[in-house]
């Protein structure tokens, strides 16, 4: 499979000097063909505007990004091919949710319209009133379903799912993963809901203070860290010259996240009498993503 | 699926266990990736990684445009494998429980007879 977005170096700053604020700091990576990614990390991690640089809505400070093969900034045939819901995406005041059904093949070559009837009725959405008159979670359903009706070849879901409920949540999981399987093509879902999408994802990147800190398959991940847990003595003893993540401890007892322990590790983890216990992909990204802003001399821990 | 292991291994796993119990008779036809994705709810490559790791080690095979059925033989095969790991699997840790609380084998071992009877 071949890369459809090669980012290389990419920088964006905000103000100058001292303000300086750096949204996405010396960022390389490369997104393949036809996967579903997540792009996870805290609030002003610099998610958005790494998307809003990729669409083209944002002119990078230093580096390169090429989508399917170019530049995205102004140019008609990357962007005819991508599709970007935004967490607050403005619509025309008079605008109601049928127009933005009726404007979107302008804007998508790939859109099914029947596809899009079907998931109003599905996510009970009113197609005759006002966008303005819409409650949150309606207006975040909208988003979805033009995200998914537009089959364009290069989705970006930024925080798609504000206000919708859980039922409303599950649904759009559901119909992304059928809908991918029958028309394959690249998705990026950045969210804060990682334990609700983490079995939908195939790869994730982690961005952090701008930094992309983990850039791993899904199942890589899975399992990469463990908590080891017992007598504090013990658990120091085993931890000495591996990767901690993570530690706590109370009175006796400690627990820490250990990154890359494999079956001998393991197998020496439970001759110590140490108790092992799985770490989701949520707990990961808060155990490597936790702490002040700090210089990351070891945060290479992918 | 638990967090501790790929999902493809606990696919493949899934898989093989409803071979063995009989659920998916030799022969069968097993469900497709995409059908396993969206029952399970996970994403399809990963789906398909848990099926090929079958197809590599020939308990599945392929019918060109039909789909992955479970090879002859294959049932018989992986009880042979999973006795293999039994021991490791169940009998270590019960020992090491076992002495752990200051049971003999034979003490273990006339439990066994007397849960089993």
């Amino acid at each position: 499979m071949s890369d459809i977005i090669r980012v290389d170096g990419l920088s964006k700053t905000y103000g100058v000097g001292q303000n300086a604020v750096h949204a996405v700091a010396d960022a390389s990576f490369g997104l393949e063909e036809n996967r579903i990614y997540g792009l996870l990390g805290r609030n002003g991690a610099g998610k958005t505007t790494l998307m809003q640089l990729l669409t083209g809505q944002e002119f990078a400070t230093r580096g390169s990004i090429e989508v399917f093969g170019e530049s995205p900034v102004e140019n008609a045939r990357v962007l005819d091919r991508v599709c970007f819901i935004k967490e607050s995406q403005r619509y025309p005041d008079d605008f109601r949710v049928k127009h933005v059904l009726r404007s979107a093949p302008w804007f998508f070559a790939g859109w099914d319209a029947d596809f899009a009837d079907d998931l109003i009725r599905q996510f009970r959405v009113p197609v005759n009133r006002r966008m303005k008159k819409l409650s949150r979670g309606q207006l975040s359903a909208v988003g979805v379903i033009v995200g998914l009706a537009s089959r364009a070849p290069l989705t970006f879901f930024d925080e798609p799912y504000l206000g919708l409920d859980a039922v409303a949540r599950q649904l759009f999981y559901d119909v992304l993963l059928a809908d991918y399987a029958e028309n394959p093509r690249t998705v990026v879902l950045s969210t804060h809901l990682i334990d609700e999408v983490s079995n939908l994802l195939e790869h994730v990147l982690v961005i952090d203070e701008g930094r992309i800190i983990i850039d791993s398959s899904a199942d890589e991940l899975r399992g990469s860290a463990v908590d080891v847990v017992g007598a504090r003595t013990a658990v120091d003893a085993f931890t000495a010259g591996r990767e901690v993540l993570h530690r706590a401890g109370l009175g006796g007892l400690a627990t820490a996240t250990v990154a890359g322990l494999d079956e001998t590790g393991r197998a020496a983890a439970a001759a110590a009498g140490l108790e092992l216990a799985p770490v989701s992909l949520q707990q990961l990204v808060i155990r490597t993503t936790t702490g002040e802003t700090a210089d990351r001399t070891n945060g290479e821990n992918a | 699926m638990d967090d501790s292991r790929p999902i493809f291994l606990q696919i493949a796993e899934q898989i093989e266990n409803d071979i063995i119990s009989g659920a998916l008779p030799e022969e069968t036809q097993v469900p497709s990736t995409n059908e396993l994705a969206a029952y399970l709810r996970i994403n399809p490559a990963t789906a398909g990684k848990g099926v090929n790791l079958l197809v590599d080690t020939g308990i599945l095979y392929k019918k060109r445009g039909i789909g992955m059925f479970v090879a002859d033989g294959a049932r018989a095969r992986l009880v042979a494998q999973r006795r293999d790991q039994f021991r490791e699997q169940y009998v270590t840790p019960l020992l090491t429980e076992a002495q752990k609380l200051g049971i003999t084998p034979a003490q273990l071992a006339a439990m066994i007879g007397e849960a089993s009877r």
